[in-house]
């Protein structure tokens, strides 16, 4: 009896096995292949050369856009959770449980719109003809050039994944055993030492989850540094369309695409380990 | 009882399932022949209702656009799709060498087409033809030159692409986000005219790029086409490169302060043209639609497209906008010696075709563009 084969566990990991393998795995593999195939006159033909690796890796373009990425994926997880921060704190224990419940879906709602319309709203907001500008204008300000640079770039990135990283933060601030603040005051603790000795490391894993999100949807987007940062420079998406569109390089563009993939491994699995890994 | 009550209802059903399927339009419609439809691979606007919606009223005909943006997403599209998949191809004309070259378009027959109402320019374009045989007929084209905001620069200014090098606008350039346009209006500023901006030496070619990669620090931002629509209608660019009136005519119609001019060193043309898909069945009534769009009315529209306006190579299609709409005619230059008319500049061998580059490779020019970008 006890070597009867049990489906039941199988059976239940089976969905998750099927749609990993089919939409991410699969065409993972796929792409890897045809990194390798070649172009000739628009129409892609299996092959095995490296010549699409050897060509992107070796343009000073790729690595230009490759370092612009990171370090703005970078800046923007590091920021949004600056910013996030005294919000989510004050969620987490300065409001009452109904408030926060509202405000966390306050939270939810931006995601209601699509993020290309609430990037356009941006375009206005941030033109130099637009109210910011003219409100600035009132105190004798500006006008100052906000759009189709970094910094609108970013403003971009925060509208993604502010609220996302509010949310986790808050959770898992919210989510910290008050006896150990308490015991904390008790002990003598001043704010500030209960603040990054009890409730940072607490709150670890929440905090480092969200900056990595923050990181991993601005290391991939596309539409802010398009539409708000002017392609100027251009980042690793925008490198992708441009490769694409020039002569149908999807070989070239896969290119592309793997060493996102791979840096967002390396990334991820960082974080993951700086989350849930062992204190020393 | 219950019996005479379900007797009731069940008639009661008989008679609506019969009303309801006489009035349903699907049987109404047997009656009448379905629209032929014509599927159509074209830039945006060439099938929308303010070009189409005559033609397929009085021709039972639908059209069914597939829409690119570039020779190359058109290539790769015909590339991906079986043969037959695209009855009418319209074409930017740099780019039906190698349509044919691909096998994707059939041979037409000149005699359909009323080649002698062209201006004699534009009666034999290059790349159309091979010896005798006809493999695209020209329907519209337009100019590229400088495109500013006329609250900041003057036509004077304007008439050199020195232009963008201006202090005036130093941050406030924007580049039309595609190399050829771009790179050949530098090209015409450093005298490459003959034959072409495009067919140049590798020491030009190194020229071309010191000079673009010098323009880096006027650079605004490189801009799609809806992009660079609302880039210069805000004010946020104050001049853009590798355009023409085909984005600042729209945005003069909403009475932006944007023009476009032709400088003193040039303009480029691109040209718009049709082809037929290998493999359509539907020669007939295609061959109708080319000589409808070809005709004086179809010119007009075309002149005047929503989406964006495009200059007529026919003799009668100027005749056309010069009655039907005379400022039309006069902002586009469409008459006959006036300082931008088309044929002026040609004649005054200011006004260069699209074109890939002869002596070097696209991709060359690709990775240039690349690299100036992140430059």
């Amino acid at each position: 009896m006890s070597k009867r084969f049990d489906a039941y566990p199988y059976v239940w990991r089976l969905p998750l096995l099927i749609w990993q393998g089919l939409f991410f795995v699969g065409p993972l593999i796929l792409m890897v292949a045809m990194s390798f195939w070649l172009v000739r006159n628009y129409r892609m033909e299996p092959d095995f050369v490296l010549k699409n690796w050897d060509r992107m890796l070796g343009r000073d373009y790729f690595w230009n856009a490759y370092w612009v990425t990171l370090w703005r994926a970078t800046l923007a997880g590091v920021l949004a959770s600056l910013i996030a921060f005294p919000a989510s704190y004050a969620l987490a224990f300065r409001v009452s449980e109904t408030t926060r419940r509202w405000a966390i879906f306050f939270l939810i709602v931006p995601f209601f719109t699509s993020y290309l319309v609430r990037v356009y709203a941006w375009q206005v907001l941030l033109a130099e003809s637009g109210p910011i500008n003219a409100v600035l204008g009132f105190g004798g300000l500006g006008p100052f050039t906000m759009l189709n640079s970094g910094f609108g770039a970013m403003v971009g990135y925060m509208t993604l994944v502010l609220p996302l990283v509010v949310i986790l933060q808050t959770f898992s601030l919210a989510a910290i055993d008050r006896n150990l603040i308490e015991a904390a005051w008790n002990l003598g603790a001043s704010p500030r030492e209960t603040l990054f000795q009890v409730i940072l490391p607490a709150a670890r894993i929440g905090l480092i989850l969200g900056a990595t999100f923050a990181f991993i949807l601005s290391f991939g987007d596309f539409v802010s540094p398009f539409y708000l940062g002017g392609s100027k420079p251009p980042t690793l998406s925008i490198l992708i369309i441009d490769t694409t569109k020039s002569g149908q390089q999807w070989p070239r563009a896969a290119v592309v695409a793997i060493m996102m993939i791979a840096t967002l491994f390396v990334a991820a699995f960082a974080a993951v380990g700086a989350a849930y890994g062992r204190r020393k | 009882m219950t019996r005479s009550t379900f007797t009731l209802s069940r008639r009661r059903l008989l008679a609506g399932a019969a009303g309801a399927a006489l009035t349903t339009p699907m049987i109404n419609r047997a009656w009448a022949a379905d629209p032929v439809q014509i599927n159509m691979l074209a830039w945006y606007g060439h099938a929308e209702p303010d070009i189409v919606a005559e033609f397929e009223a009085a021709n039972n005909v639908k059209f069914v656009p597939k829409y690119y943006a570039g020779g190359d997403n058109m290539l790769g599209l015909i590339a991906q799709s079986p043969p037959g998949t695209y009855d009418l191809i319209l074409s930017d004309a740099e780019f039906v060498q190698q349509l044919n070259m691909a096998g994707y378009i059939e041979e037409m027959d000149p005699s359909l087409y009323p080649f002698d109402d062209f201006w004699p320019e534009y009666q034999n374009f290059p790349g159309h033809w091979t010896g005798d045989q006809l493999w695209s007929v020209m329907v519209r084209f337009g100019l590229l030159g400088v495109s500013y905001n006329s609250n900041v620069m003057t036509r004077e200014e304007a008439m050199s692409y020195n232009a963008f090098w201006n202090p005036k606008i130093t941050g406030k350039l924007g580049h039309f986000d595609w190399h050829l346009p771009s790179l050949g209006q530098v090209s015409l500023l450093m005298g490459n005219r003959d034959p072409s901006p495009f067919d140049i030496s590798e020491d030009a070619w190194e020229a071309v790029m010191d000079k673009t990669l010098s323009l880096k620090p006027q650079v605004g931002g490189y801009f799609d086409y809806g992009g660079t629509f609302a880039s210069l209608k805000n004010g946020e660019m104050l001049a853009m490169a590798g355009i023409g009136d085909w984005i600042t005519g729209v945005l003069q119609k909403d009475g932006a302060p944007v023009a476009s001019v032709i400088p003193e060193e040039g303009g480029i043309q691109w040209t718009e043209s049709y082809s037929i898909g290998k493999g359509t069945t539907k020669h007939e009534i295609i061959n109708k639609f080319i000589n409808y769009m070809l005709s004086p009315e179809g010119q007009v529209k075309s002149i005047k497209m929503a989406a964006y306006p495009g200059l007529s190579p026919l003799k009668s299609g100027w005749k056309a906008i010069q009655e039907a709409d005379p400022a039309e005619a006069k902002r586009s230059g469409l008459i006959e010696g006036d300082d931008q008319s088309p044929i002026k500049l040609l004649s005054e061998g200011r006004l260069f075709f699209r074109d890939i580059p002869r002596q070097q490779d696209l991709e060359d020019w690709n990775d240039f563009w690349s690299e100036y970008k992140t430059a």
